[in-house]
C-alpha cells in the first residue's frame, strides 16, 4: 500500500502546508513538519524572541499514565522526585537505563492525583510497560489523538488571554492547567523549547484546526507568526536546550559505551534528585558519577568574533555565518589537542554571537576556560578561540515572570 | 573622591556619550554622564507623544551599531533587540511599485519585471559596492592617521590603510577614487535605466547632506550607507526594539550596571579650564563637577565654540570648527494612526508594510526637491523614507493601531524668513499631501502627528544646525578631517578635553564607533 511509504501528516497540515512559502519540510518522528514557512528564518526567529510564534509540535510522543501507581512508576523511571510533585506541576526530565545513561528526555505533567501526561522524543511505551510490571497503572499512547501547538514569545500570554476561558496570568513557569478555547477543552502548560515566555497547548486532534484558527486571529494584532522547527532550533541552542540524536544519543541506539551520555554529563544536575526516596533507574551509577565527577560535560561555547574576523580576514572575507543551526560535529581543542566536540552550533541573532553546545572533557569544562573550535574557512579547517560559558546563553527576564 | 569629583565627565547622554561612559566605567573609572534633557538618548529617543503611540522621534533605524559594542556591553541582556527590516518598496505614480526583498531571487524577478537589463546590472553593482565598502570599512575602526604628522601611531595607521589598499586591484582603486568624488546620479546612470530604482538608490546618497543627487560627493554617502549590508552579522538595516530609544535605554542600563552615573536635567554651561587643562564642568544650575578628563559627546559647534572659551584653542582650529558644515536638511513627521495606511500599490496587509516605503520615483524628483531647498524653501514634493514601526515591533502602538515614521528631505535649517509654527504646520501638510498621493486613506486614519524641523532637532536634541549626523558626511569632513585637520583622533587642542560624537570620525548614524574609539583614546592617555 502506497500510503505506508508516506510520512504522516499532523492535524494542522491543512493550515501549515498552505502557509508555507518555502515548502521546506522536515521529518520529525515519522511526521512531516514545516522546516520554515518563509524563505529565510529571520521573521520566524524574531517571532519567538519578540512577538508570538505558533509552532506545530504534534509529533511529540504523548502518553497518559493513570492509576494508583502512576506516580510510583514515574518516580522509578525518572530521576525526578515525582512523589513530591504537586498537581498542576510540570517537570522536565531525562530518563536513564540501569547504567545511568540517558534513554530520552521530555516532560511529565501531573494532571491529577493519579494522572500524568508524559512527552518524549522517542517511543517509550515498551520502556514504561517494562517498568510498570506489578504496578496498578495504565499507560496509553495518545500521540495521534492529541495535537500540540507551542506558542512561544513575549506576546504569547497576551494572545492566549484574548481567547482562553481562564486568563493565563496565574499560570507560573512549568505549571499546567485545564482551560478552554471557545468550547474546545484544552490543556495549557507554560513550557516550551525556546527559552522565552511560552506555552504549549494540548488539544484533542479532531479539534485542532479551530484552535489554530482562533490563535491566528487573536494573535494578528500581536504579529503572531507560524514558525517552523528550524527557527526553533536556533532559539533552543540560545536557551541551552539539547536534542536527542543530535546532542546526545539514546543509549538504546548506541553501539559503544562512548556514545552514551548521562544526565549529569548533559548538565542536568538540577533535574537529578539524588536526595529523593527509593530506587530509580540508574540511581547507583548516577550516585557514583556525582561522587567522582563527570568525565565530560555539555557546556556552552562562546566563539570569539575577533577570531572569526581574523581567520576570514586572512582570505579577504568578512565572517560568513550559516543562516541556520548547524548539526554537525566540530572538534574542540586546547593547545592543539582535541578534548571535545560541539554537537550544535548557531549564530545567535539576538546576542550577535556565534555559539555552540559542546561536549568537553574534564577539567576543561569549567566556565571561563579558553578553548578553540574548528571552523572551516574557504575549505580549510582552522581552529578559532572559544570560551566555556554556563548555559543558557540567553535568559530573558520575562521567561519566568 | 568627593561627590562631585570623577575620573571622567561625559557631556551628553546620546548613544555615543553613553557608550564612551560605559567603556570608561568598564575600565574601572569613576564616570558621570551629563544630560541636559530629562531623558537619555539624545537623537536616539523614543517618546510617547500621544498616549499609547510611541515615536522614534529622530533617528529611526540602525544598521552600523557595532557588534563588538553589543557584545562588550552585553546589550541584549539589557533589552537590546535589533529586528529585521526586511524590504523596501517604492510606490510608482502609475499605481505599480518596485520592491526589494532580502531574498535574491524574488528581488531579481521583481526588478526584471521593470527592466531585465537593470536586473542583471544590479547583481554586479552590489558586488562592486560591497567590495568598495569592504575596502573602506576597516578604516572606520582605525583612529584616523594624520598624514602630516610622523608619530609612530600615525605611521602605523597609515600602514594599515596602505595594506588594505594593496589587496585591491588597480581598477578597483580607481573605482573607489571615482566613487568618493562623483555624484550618485552619475554613478547610478552608469549602471541603471529604471527611474524608481535609480531614485531610490540615489536617496541614500543625499540623506543628511545638503546636496542633491547630482552634487559631486554624494556617491560616497551612498557607499557609507551601504556598509551596513556587508557585515555578515548585520546584513541589512534593522529596527531596534522600542525604537532607537530602546538602543540608548539598553546602553544606559548597561553603563549603570557597570557603575557609571547618569545625571539627567544636568545642562552644562561650560568646561572649567585650569592651568591650560580641562578639569571639570560648570552646570547651568551653578554646580561644579571636577574630573581628570572631560569628553564632549555634543556637536562640534557646542563642544568647541560654546562650552569652551575660544582663547583656549588655536585661532585656526576655531576657524575650522566655525566652517564645519552642519546645515540640517531634513525633518521628521511622526504619525499616530488608527489603522494601516492603504497604499494604492499594495493590496491589503502585506509583508511590504514591515519594511521601508520610499517616496523616490526618480533622480529628477529628488533633485527638484533639492532645488527648492537651495533657495531656502522646504520641498513641495519631498523625498520621504517611511517605516511603520508598529508593524515591526507591536509594542509601538495599541493593538490594531499604528505609528508611522517619515523621514523627509529637504527641509532646510535656514528656511527663508526662519521657521515658525505656521511654517512647521505647512511643512507637515505638504508631507501628508505627498503621502496621500500614494496612500489615499491617510488623512482619515491620523490620530495625531508630530512635525519636526531641523530647528526642532536643534531645540530638542541640542544638535546645532539640526543636522542628523552632527555635520554633513562630505569628503572634506570625514576621516582625518573630521571635525578638523590634525584633531581627528578624539583629542582636542585643550589637554584633558576629548571629543567623541557623530561630529568626530567616523561620522553619524546610530553606530557608536565615535564613543567607543574616543574612550579607547582616553584610556591610552591615562596616567
Amino acid at each position: 500500500m502506497l500510503e505506508t511509504l508516506e510520512l504522516k501528516r499532523t492535524p494542522f497540515h491543512e493550515r501549515t502546508s498552505r502557509l508555507s512559502v518555502a515548502q521546506n519540510w522536515r521529518r520529525w518522528a515519522g511526521y512531516m513538519v514545516v522546516g520554515s514557512y518563509d524563505l529565510s528564518l529571520d521573521h520566524e526567529y524574531w517571532a519567538i524572541r519578540d512577538r508570538a510564534a505558533l509552532i506545530d509540535v504534534s509529533p511529540l510522543m504523548k502518553y497518559m499514565i493513570e492509576g494508583p501507581d502512576a506516580a510510583r512508576l514515574l518516580h522509578k523511571v525518572t530521576p525526578r522526585d515525582v512523589l513530591k510533585m504537586k498537581e498542576g506541576v510540570v517537570s522536565y526530565t531525562g530518563w536513564c537505563d540501569e547504567d545511568g545513561k540517558l534513554l530520552d528526555d521530555g516532560t511529565i505533567a501531573r494532571l491529577g492525583p493519579q494522572l500524568f501526561r508524559m512527552t518524549s522524543a522517542e517511543p517509550s511505551l515498551r520502556w514504561l510497560a517494562m517498568n510498570a510490571v506489578g504496578m496498578d497503572v495504565k499507560v496509553t499512547e495518545v500521540t495521534d489523538q492529541m495535537a500540540a501547538l507551542s506558542l512561544q514569545g513575549p506576546k504569547s500570554r497576551a494572545v492566549l488571554n484574548r481567547i482562553c476561558r481562564d486568563k493565563l496570568d496565574p499560570l507560573k513557569y512549568f505549571r499546567v492547567a485545564e482551560n478552554a478555547i471557545g468550547n474546545i477543552p484544552v490543556s495549557i502548560s507554560r513550557t516550551g523549547y525556546t527559552g522565552d515566555l511560552g506555552y504549549e497547548i494540548w488539544i484533542p486532534a479532531e479539534q485542532a484546526l479551530p484552535v489554530w484558527d482562533a490563535l491566528m486571529e487573536a494573535g494578528d494584532d500581536y504579529g503572531i507568526t507560524p514558525c517552523g522547527i528550524l527557527a526553533m532550533d536556533m532559539a533552543r541552542v540560545e536557551a541551552g536546550l539539547f536534542m536527542v540524536d543530535v546532542d546526545y544519543n539514546a543509549s538504546t541506539h548506541t553501539w559503544i559505551e562512548g556514545q552514551k551520555s548521562s544526565p549529569l554529563e548533559m548538565g542536568l544536575d538540577w533535574a537529578v534528585n539524588l536526595d529523593k526516596k527509593g530506587y530509580f533507574n540508574g540511581r547507583r551509577a548516577l550516585e557514583r558519577e556525582k561522587r567522582e565527577g563527570s568525565s565530560w560535560k555539555l557546556v556552552g561555547l562562546d566563539i570569539a568574533w575577533e577570531g572569526l574576523e581574523k581567520l576570514y580576514g586572512e582570505v579577504g572575507l568578512p565572517p560568513q555565518i550559516p543562516s541556520m543551526a548547524v548539526r554537525g560535529s566540530l572538534p574542540v581543542m586546547i593547545d592543539g589537542r582535541q578534548i571535545g566536540y560541539a554537537s550544535t552550533s548557531t549564530w545567535s541573532p539576538v546576542l550577535k554571537k556565534y555559539i555552540a553546545l559542546a561536549h568537553v572533557q574534564r577539567p576543561y569544562y569549567e566556565p571561563g576556560t579558553q578553548l578553540t573550535i574548528e571552523i572551516t574557512v574557504e575549505h580549510h579547517r582552522k581552529q578559532t578561540p572559544a570560551k566555556v560559558v554556563t548555559l543558557p546563553f540567553y535568559d530573558p527576564a520575562w521567561k519566568k515572570k | 573622591m568627593g561627590v562631585n569629583t570623577y575620573d571622567a565627565i561625559i557631556i551628553g547622554a546620546g548613544h555615543n556619550g553613553l557608550i564612551a561612559g560605559a567603556y570608561l566605567a568598564r575600565a574601572g573609572k569613576k564616570v558621570v554622564i551629563l544630560e541636559r534633557r530629562e531623558i537619555v538618548g539624545g537623537a536616539a529617543v523614543t517618546e510617547e507623544i500621544f498616549p499609547g503611540y510611541r515615536f522614534t522621534e529622530f533617528s529611526y533605524v540602525v544598521s552600523l551599531l557595532r557588534p563588538e559594542i553589543i557584545r562588550d556591553l552585553e546589550l541584549p541582556r539589557h533589552g537590546l533587540k535589533i529586528l529585521p527590516l526586511p524590504s523596501t518598496v517604492t510606490p510608482m505614480d502609475n499605481g505599480d511599485y518596485l520592491a526589494a526583498w532580502p531574498d535574491h531571487e524574488p528581488t531579481r524577478r521583481e526588478l526584471y519585471r521593470h527592466s531585465p537589463k537593470d536586473a542583471e546590472a544590479a547583481d554586479e553593482y552590489s558586488r562592486v559596492m560591497a567590495r568598495a565598502a569592504k575596502a573602506i570599512k576597516p578604516v572606520l575602526s582605525l583612529v584616523p592617521p594624520d598624514p602630516s604628522s610622523m608619530s609612530v601611531r600615525d605611521m602605523l595607521g597609515l600602514l594599515k590603510l596602505g595594506q588594505f589598499a594593496k589587496s585591491l586591484s588597480e581598477k578597483e582603486l580607481y573605482r573607489i577614487a571615482k566613487l568618493v568624488t562623483q555624484s550618485s546620479a552619475d554613478l547610478l546612470n552608469e549602471w541603471f535605466e529604471f527611474g524608481p530604482l535609480k531614485g531610490t538608490k540615489s536617496a541614500s546618497g543625499i540623506i543628511g547632506t545638503f546636496l542633491g543627487p547630482h552634487s559631486p560627493g554624494t556617491a560616497y554617502v551612498l557607499l557609507h550607507h551601504y556598509m551596513g549590508e556587508i557585515d555578515g552579522a548585520f546584513r541589512a538595516w534593522g529596527f531596534a526594539k522600542n525604537g532607537t530609544g530602546g538602543v540608548t535605554a539598553a546602553i544606559a542600563a548597561s553603563a549603570r550596571a557597570i557603575g557609571a552615573e547618569i545625571r539627567t536635567n544636568a545642562s552644562v554651561a561650560n568646561v572649567i579650564v585650569k592651568g591650560g587643562r580641562a578639569v571639570g564642568v560648570a552646570l547651568e544650575n551653578g554646580d561644579e563637577l571636577h574630573a581628570k578628563v572631560v569628553m564632549s559627546a555634543a556637536d562640534p559647534k557646542r563642544s568647541f565654540l560654546s562650552f569652551v572659551e575660544s582663547k583656549h584653542f588655536p585661532d585656526e582650529f576655531v576657524q575650522q570648527i566655525k566652517n564645519f558644515r552642519v546645515r540640517g536638511s531634513s525633518g521628521k513627521v511622526n504619525i499616530a494612526l488608527s489603522g494601516l495606511p492603504d497604499f494604492t500599490c499594495i493590496k491589503g496587509e502585506s509583508p511590504l508594510h514591515k519594511g521601508a516605503i520610499s517616496i523616490s520615483p526618480s533622480i529628477d524628483y529628488i533633485e527638484r526637491a533639492y532645488d527648492e531647498a537651495k533657495y531656502g524653501q522646504y520641498s513641495q514634493n519631498p523625498y520621504i523614507d517611511m517605516i511603520i514601526p508598529s508593524m515591526i515591533d507591536r509594542d509601538m502602538a495599541p493593538p490594531g493601531h499604528h505609528v508611522m515614521s517619515c523621514f523627509v528631505q529637504y527641509a532646510p535649517y535656514d528656511i527663508e524668513g526662519g521657521w515658525d509654527d505656521a511654517k512647521r504646520d505647512a511643512f507637515g501638510e505638504t508631507v501628508i499631501n505627498t503621502i496621500e498621493k500614494y496612500a489615499p486613506n491617510i488623512r482619515k486614519i491620523i490620530v495625531g502627528k508630530q512635525v519636526i524641523t531641523p530647528k526642532d532637532i536643534e531645540r530638542i536634541a541640542g544638535i546645532t544646525g539640526g543636522n542628523i549626523f552632527h555635520g554633513e558626511l562630505l569628503l572634506h569632513q570625514l576621516f582625518f578631517l573630521r571635525p578638523a585637520p590634525q584633531w581627528a583622533d578624539f583629542r582636542t587642542p585643550l589637554p584633558g578635553y576629548y571629543f567623541g560624537a557623530s561630529g568626530a570620525h567616523p561620522g553619524g548614524g546610530v553606530m557608536g564607533a565615535a564613543g567607543q574609539l574616543a574612550a579607547r583614546e582616553v584610556l591610552k592617555d591615562w596616567r
